[in-house]
């Protein structure tokens, strides 16, 4: 199927002379949610507004929906919705103004009852004659995205989405990305919270240093990389890995105190149960244990740190 | 071209007006009577007649010039400033719109302002001196011209300022000491010979002076060049204005 984004060549470099994105190509499927993952500076930001048209791009091109975002900005454009990073929003409008201006500026005629559902779906229409500047923080957001909806884009741009918002707007929010999604909707999002790629993303891209320099199914990237390890804290410390026990694959601190038993979380049998029935038979006793997961967060932590 | 895209910039700015009704009207209709009140009827009645018009009339046209000018300035410049300053502009620059739909709104509704409030001056006037207007369909005509040109000129102002200084510095540092040396309370044949020369470097003199004509069918400078000049002013800021947007300046990085 034609990518719905399709990037090719792009770089960015500010009047600075920063380049803050280095010759990154990358497809966007239609219907996914794609996660970009990077640290703070990365570029993140950039490569969503050179997409939206809020930055020139150096070199490059991008296809979104089909059109070039430079040649045909007004076909691309129309197909793109865009949440911003940073909270900004007129202070003096009411919401439903400022909501009805949006899927105005974007060449929508009215149409009131979109914009009711919008309000409602977002918990925002009890607050519909408010002037923004009398909402909290959580509720502005819940503005922009209101924005960012009210001409029905086909893609939608969420930059950092769950930054500095409560469990329940987060909650809110992921409901929301996953109703768009099973309407169609491709979502493109950054986050700086691991999990919510894990939870909510189809692939997943990391960007470090200006560079995509990884883009993976979630799943595989998971199965790839994911692997649980096991620690047992022994009650005497072992000169070595007794003979009987070989097959399994173990691991012995330098102090003869910890066995380290790493298992693909994948895989149907751990093992754990088997193990621990080996090591009483041996008489090989464990004061206590606990597993734990190498998670995205750390592939991507390593991941970053291997391309620094 | 997206017409509802200009529809929703023109109303969001004329929304803006009508919640900031006291200072965007009022102020410039009660500075203008005071005006009136010292000039028209005070030091007026004392005064002759200016090129066969009695001083508090020959004040008018310039007065409304005056209000233009400035407001028209103002509003424009504030109008494109403040979602830059807010952030706000990154809805303006994703939409789909081209510099065209942009000016046309946010130039479109200050421009409708200013002409509004210059014919409230107007009817305001009537209160304080007896006046007539010669050529109705180019007074307005001078008034709208005057009003989009200035407009379009703020806006180009308000792009290229960074901060709240550099938006008055231009209209209280150049557009007003222009508008007082440009003959809009007195007719530039009163003054010395080469001030008389040098004041035709004066943009605003034309300006005035085909307005005033207008009303009294008098003049400094020729009618036909006040329209050739504001015109002219009027390319300059549109090219301006074009490659604004063809560049990203101060606008897209
Ligand atoms: N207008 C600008 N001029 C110069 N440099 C800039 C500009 N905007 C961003 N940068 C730089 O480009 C780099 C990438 O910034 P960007 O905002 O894209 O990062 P990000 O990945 O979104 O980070 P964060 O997670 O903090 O939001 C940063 O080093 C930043 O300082
Ligand atoms: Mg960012």
């Amino acid at each position: 199927m034609e990518p719905v984004i399709r990037i090719t060549g792009l770089s960015k470099t500010y009047k600075s002379g920063f380049a803050a994105l280095r010759n990154i190509d990358l497809e966007i499927r239609r219907g996914e949610i794609f996660a970009l993952l990077g640290p703070n500076g990365a570029g993140k930001t950039t490569l969503i507004s050179v997409i939206c048209g809020i930055v020139n791009p150096t070199t490059g091109t991008v296809l979104a929906d089909g059109h070039d975002i430079v040649r045909d900005y007004r076909a691309s454009r129309s197909a793109i919705g865009l949440v911003p990073q940073e909270l900004s929003t007129d202070a003096f409008e009411t919401v439903w103004a400022t909501v009805n201006f949006s899927r105005g500026l974007f060449g929508k005629p009215r149409d009131h009852a979109l914009v009711e559902k919008i309000l409602r779906d977002l918990s925002l229409w009890d607050k519909k004659d408010s002037k923004i500047m009398t909402l909290s923080g959580g509720m502005k957001r819940r503005v922009m995205i209101a924005k960012a909806l009210s001409h029905e884009p086909s893609i939608l741009f969420l930059d950092e989405p769950t930054a500095g918002v409560d469990v329940e707007l987060r909650r809110d929010m992921w409901n929301l990305v996953r109703g768009l999604r099973e309407r169609g909707t491709t979502i493109i999002l950054t986050t700086h919270y691991i999990e919510e790629a894990e939870e909510m993303a189809d692939r997943i891209g990391v960007i470090s240093k200006g560079e995509l320099i990884l883009v993976e199914d979630k799943t595989q990237l998971m199965r790839k990389l994911g692997k649980k390890q096991l620690t047992l804290q022994l009650q005497a410390p072992l000169a070595a890995i007794p003979a009987e026990l070989a097959g399994y694959p173990l691991e012995l601190s330098a102090d003869g105190q910890e066995l380290v038993y790493t298992f693909d979380t994948q895989g149907e049998h751990t093992g754990i149960a088997g193990l621990l029935r080996r090591l009483t038979d041996h008489g090989i006793d464990f004061k206590d244990l606990h597993s734990s997961e190498s998670s995205l967060e750390e592939i991507f932590v390593s991941l970053v740190r291997t391309n620094a | 071209m997206n017409l509802h895209a200009i529809r929703a910039i023109y109303r969001f700015e004329m929304a803006r007006t009508g919640r900031t009704l006291m200072q965007s009207i009022a102020s410039p209709v009660l500075s203008t009577s005071l005006y009136f009140i010292v000039f028209g009827a005070a030091i007026g009645s004392r005064m002759g007649e200016v090129d066969g018009v009695h001083y508090g009339a020959f004040i008018i046209p310039g007065l409304i010039m005056l209000t233009l000018l400035t407001e028209s300035i103002s509003n424009a410049s504030f109008g494109i400033y403040l979602p830059k300053w807010s952030g706000t502009i990154y809805e303006l620059l994703s939409a789909p719109v081209s510099w065209i739909e942009v000016v046309i709104g946010y130039v479109g509704a200050a421009a409708t302002k200013s002409v509004i409030l210059g014919l409230l001056i107007l009817v305001t006037a009537r209160f304080f001196v007896a006046y007539e207007i010669a050529h109705p369909f180019w007074m307005v005509g001078f008034l709208a011209l005057t009003a989009v040109t200035f407009s379009l000129f703020g806006f180009i102002i308000g792009i290229w300022a960074d901060g709240f200084e550099k938006l008055q510095v231009i209209p209280l540092m150049i557009v007003t000491p222009l508008t007082f040396l440009g003959g809009s309370f007195y007719s530039i044949n009163m003054l010395p010979p080469l001030w008389q020369k040098i004041a035709l470097f004066n943009p605003v003199v034309y300006l005035v002076s085909g307005f005033r004509w207008s009303f009294y069918g008098v003049s400094d400078v020729n009618a036909a060049l006040s329209f050739g000049m504001t015109c002219a002013f009027l390319a300059v800021c549109l090219f301006a204005v074009w490659w604004i947007f063809r560049t990203g300046y101060k606008l897209r990085n």
